[in-house]
């Protein structure tokens, strides 16, 4: 089958010259790939081609410096040029990738790791030094890397090198989960002395070839890959913030694939056999975020009946459009160490109407803070206020501002719209819900919680952390700050012949916005 | 007034006014709640990342002091670098600057002689068949709003059709001029109304004024008397239109850039100030600021020429 790849211009320069006569030759052509393949499986991978992949950005301000990605295209690119250590699997547990092996001490304070035979775009080695480099720049205290908060337990003064491929590294205190900061977001390793990112030189499946900023990116296959060539030859980065921009360009033929697109979009074209829509379920989780230190959420009772007068379908259903999961009030649904022993919770309305009882809360009026921050989350508070109705409660929304709103609802108020992409349960925990944590916005704080926590990451027995994970979650559950509705698919949108695009990677995981793996077909 | 004395006297007010709008919008943008600190660290609102950024940004710095030493840059001609991507400013402006520039001249091309070319026919027999069409037409595109019909147009067209590329995704504009037409529609469609309506109204009046009166008594008639005695008169009030349209087009449509995917002025600034990008929000400020400045300037310019009456009034 030929794909127009490239040629985008001569759909259109035929339709054009061609007139009337040609209207419906175009309409044909205009999808031709699509239509061929509608309805019939994508074949086997094959070699070649450009694939152009239209994402939201950060206009002409953004970066290449995989230390600083933080949107999804920035974190796309960082991967198809770089490579980290370790990656988040399918289930956000630790899959090696430039790290071979690693073996703790006994006390799981160093960390000797061993490198994969890797090389950099250049053909140089990656090297001990070229790790160690990497982690220093990153935890500059100077800078504001965001993997800063993952890799600062490295104890960098007391870690070395041993042979080229080996190092050692030491940590500031014990940490059995410390692979989960190898694969932390944007823990990319850069050759030693990169400072500079105009053309940059990684290990990744792709290297650099031209950049226009803010409009496109173009990246061709690395061929020494170290696990396998990319099927695809070039790969083309293009930008748009407009969801229906990046759909109309898919359905015209100009791009293959449209990351992020809205449940609507999938729906709207779902059996129109132009576009394939691929689901990563468990990719957002979605939530209300109640401060446990303060009136009224400081009453347990009153959280219990949150979780229980909440509709958890309903709010699927409507404010994802049907395009996720219900949630139990716990992070991570399907991610390693998730505690599936505890029963689905359900809407009891006449329980929570007598707990609201209990705590004297009857007509009680609750802000719950918003803003248009994340998709979803003003309609969520709508639906959620009319459900927290009808057992008594009186929510008023108030919204923020969009820009600072996550700086916002860290300190003031007593309910906000919260969401979080795919991290390890760890991560989730110790960024969220220690005392110590520096993003605690439940303000959960308890000392024998903390303790759970320590026992988790201090042992190396893998029995004894699975048990201590559940318990954290079973405290969790039963009277955590989290209300967590739902679980969002993230959804991408791809040309029918595009092939090898993963559905089982929730955002933020390795197979997630990856293209290596892709071809077109 | 002379010619030249009056451009100096312009000038001089033009870059008064530019100095006046950095300030203001220094100003206001000191006034968004958050800094750019805040905006970039996002969900991960870490209070040592956010003082680690401030202080990497140079936030920690009182305001007049960051505005005066940009504005000594400026003076010597650097724009400085952005907060977010650490780049020179004066790259970036000038890649964006360039989209903006074609798809501005593109639509001037067709605009200028299409609209005036309407307004004459429809001036040639005052509410005549053709008059009232071109009138009822115009009228009608004036009345939809730019972002409306450019969706209506890429589901038909570009969508629907097939016709026309929907977007210009990572298209070169010049390599792939197919990408401009639908873009071209929308930006065309209200200034065509304006420029035509102006360009009838301007030549029923000149026709029926002394100047083309003393004309024909001369014998001067047929296109002669339209193209070089009426339309010079008709013209003056529909360069200080076009100045008010080339205006709005160099500034970048913000809405027309982000429908169609055109990387122009518009989208840098919804980026930079999304992002409390200060410096390159103040420079895409002066930029749009002494574009309007130039541009006005020009039409004063040729309106004097063309009438210098109408000059001297002003």
């Amino acid at each position: 089958m030929i794909h127009p790849s490239v040629t985008v211009p001569r759909v259109s320069r035929r339709g054009l010259l061609g007139g009337v006569a040609a209207v419906s030759a175009a309409l044909l052509t205009g999808c031709g790939p699509s239509d061929d393949t509608a309805g019939s499986a994508v074949g086997q991978p094959r070699r070649g081609g450009r694939l152009r992949a239209a994402f939201a950005g950060g206009g002409v301000n953004e970066t290449l410096d995989p230390h600083l990605a933080n949107l999804f295209n920035e974190a796309s690119r960082a991967k198809a040029m770089f490579d980290k250590l370790a990656d988040y699997g399918p289930d956000v547990s630790i899959q090696p990738r430039l790290a071979e092996s690693w073996e703790p001490s006994s006390d799981l304070t160093r960390w000797r790791i061993t490198l994969r035979q890797a090389t950099f775009h250049d053909g140089r080695p990656v090297r001990a030094a070229d790790v160690l480099h990497s982690y220093a720049r990153i935890t500059d205290p100077k800078r504001a890397f965001r993997a800063r908060a993952s890799l600062d337990l490295l104890d960098l003064p007391n870690s070395r090198t041993v042979d080229d491929r080996t190092l050692e590294l030491a940590l500031k205190r014990p940490f059995a989960e410390f692979p989960n900061a190898l694969a932390a977001f944007g823990a990319y390793i850069v050759p030693e002395g990169a400072d500079s990112f105009e053309r940059p030189v990684g290990s990744g499946p792709f290297s650099f070839d031209s950049w226009q900023p803010g409009r496109s990116l173009l990246l061709k296959r690395y061929d020494g890959y170290w696990e396998g060539a990319a099927h695809l030859d070039e790969l083309e980065y293009l930008i748009s913030n407009e969801e229906p921009a990046r759909v109309n360009a898919l359905l015209a033929g100009q791009v293959d694939y449209a990351h992020d697109i809205t449940p609507t979009t999938a729906r709207t074209h779902a059996d129109s056999g132009r576009i394939s829509v691929t689901r990563m379920p468990n990719s957002t989780m979605q939530s209300f975020a109640m401060k446990v230190d303060r009136p009224p959420f400081d009453n347990r009772d009153l959280r219990e009946a949150m979780f229980l007068l909440t509709d958890r379908q309903q709010l699927v259903d409507t404010v994802l459009a049907g395009s996720g999961q219900v949630g139990n009030d716990l992070f991570g649904k399907g991610y390693q160490y998730y505690a599936d022993d505890i029963a689905q919770r359900t809407r009891d309305l006449d329980r929570a109407r007598f707990l609201i009882d209990k705590a004297g809360a009857k007509g009680l009026r609750i802000t719950l803070d918003t803003a248009s921050v994340a998709s979803g989350f003003v309609e969520a508070a709508s639906v959620f206020t009319e459900q927290a109705a009808q057992a008594g409660l009186v929510i008023e929304t108030a919204m923020g501002n969009k820009d600072t709103y996550w700086k916002d609802i860290l300190d003031s108020g007593v309910l906000a719209s919260y969401r979080s992409g795919a991290m390890p349960i760890e991560t989730h925990i110790s960024q969220r819900l220690l005392t110590n944590s520096t993003t605690n916005a439940t303000r959960w704080a308890r000392p024998e919680f903390d303790a759970l926590y320590a026992k988790a990451i201090s042992s190396t027995d893998e029995t004894t952390r699975r048990q201590a994970y559940g318990d954290m979650q079973r405290t969790l559950h039963a009277e955590g700050g989290f209300l967590i509705w739902g679980f969002a698919d993230f959804l991408v949108a791809t040309a029918p012949g595009v092939g090898g695009v993963s559905a089982d990677a929730p955002a933020n995981t390795l197979d997630w916005a990856r293209f290596d793996k892709v071809w077109l077909g | 007034m002379s010619l030249p004395r009056y451009a100096a006297g312009r000038s001089l007010l033009g870059l008064g006014q530019v100095a006046g709008i950095t300030a203001i919008v220094f100003v206001l943008t000191e006034a968004l709640p958050g800094d750019a600190a805040v905006v970039i660290a996002g969900d991960q609102p870490d209070p040592a990342r956010i003082a680690a950024i401030r202080a990497d940004l140079d936030l920690d710095r009182p305001a007049w002091q960051r505005y005066l030493d940009w504005l000594t840059d400026l003076l010597r001609g650097d724009l400085g670098v952005s907060l977010i991507s650490q780049r020179p400013i004066v790259d970036r402006l000038a890649d964006s600057a360039g989209a903006t520039l074609l798809l501005a001249a593109v639509t001037l091309l067709v605009l200028v002689p299409l609209a005036v070319a309407l307004g004459m026919l429809a001036a040639r027999r005052e509410g005549g068949r053709l008059d009232r069409t071109v009138s009822a037409v115009s009228v009608a595109l004036y009345a939809v709003p730019e972002f409306a019909l450019a969706i209506l147009l890429i589901a038909v067209f570009g969508v629907r059709l097939g016709w026309l590329p929907p977007t210009a995704f990572g298209a070169d504009l010049l390599a792939q001029p197919s990408v401009l037409v639908l873009p071209l529609l929308v930006l065309l469609a209200r200034p065509i109304c304006t420029i035509s309506r102006l360009t009838r109204a301007g030549m029923i009046d000149a026709l029926r004024g002394e100047h083309v009166r003393h004309a024909r008594r001369l014998g001067i008639t047929g296109s002669r008397l339209w193209l070089r005695h009426a339309l010079p008169g008709a013209l003056a009030p529909v360069v200080q239109q076009l100045a008010r349209t080339t205006d709005w087009l160099l500034g970048g449509v913000i809405v027309v850039e982000a429908v169609f995917v055109i990387p122009g002025l518009g989208t840098a600034l919804v980026d930079a100030v999304a992002t409390r990008d200060i410096p390159t929000v103040q420079a895409l400020c002066v930029l749009v600021a002494v574009t309007t400045v130039l541009v006005n300037l020009a039409a004063d310019l040729v309106a004097f020429r063309l009438a210098p009456r109408i000059g001297v009034v002003r």
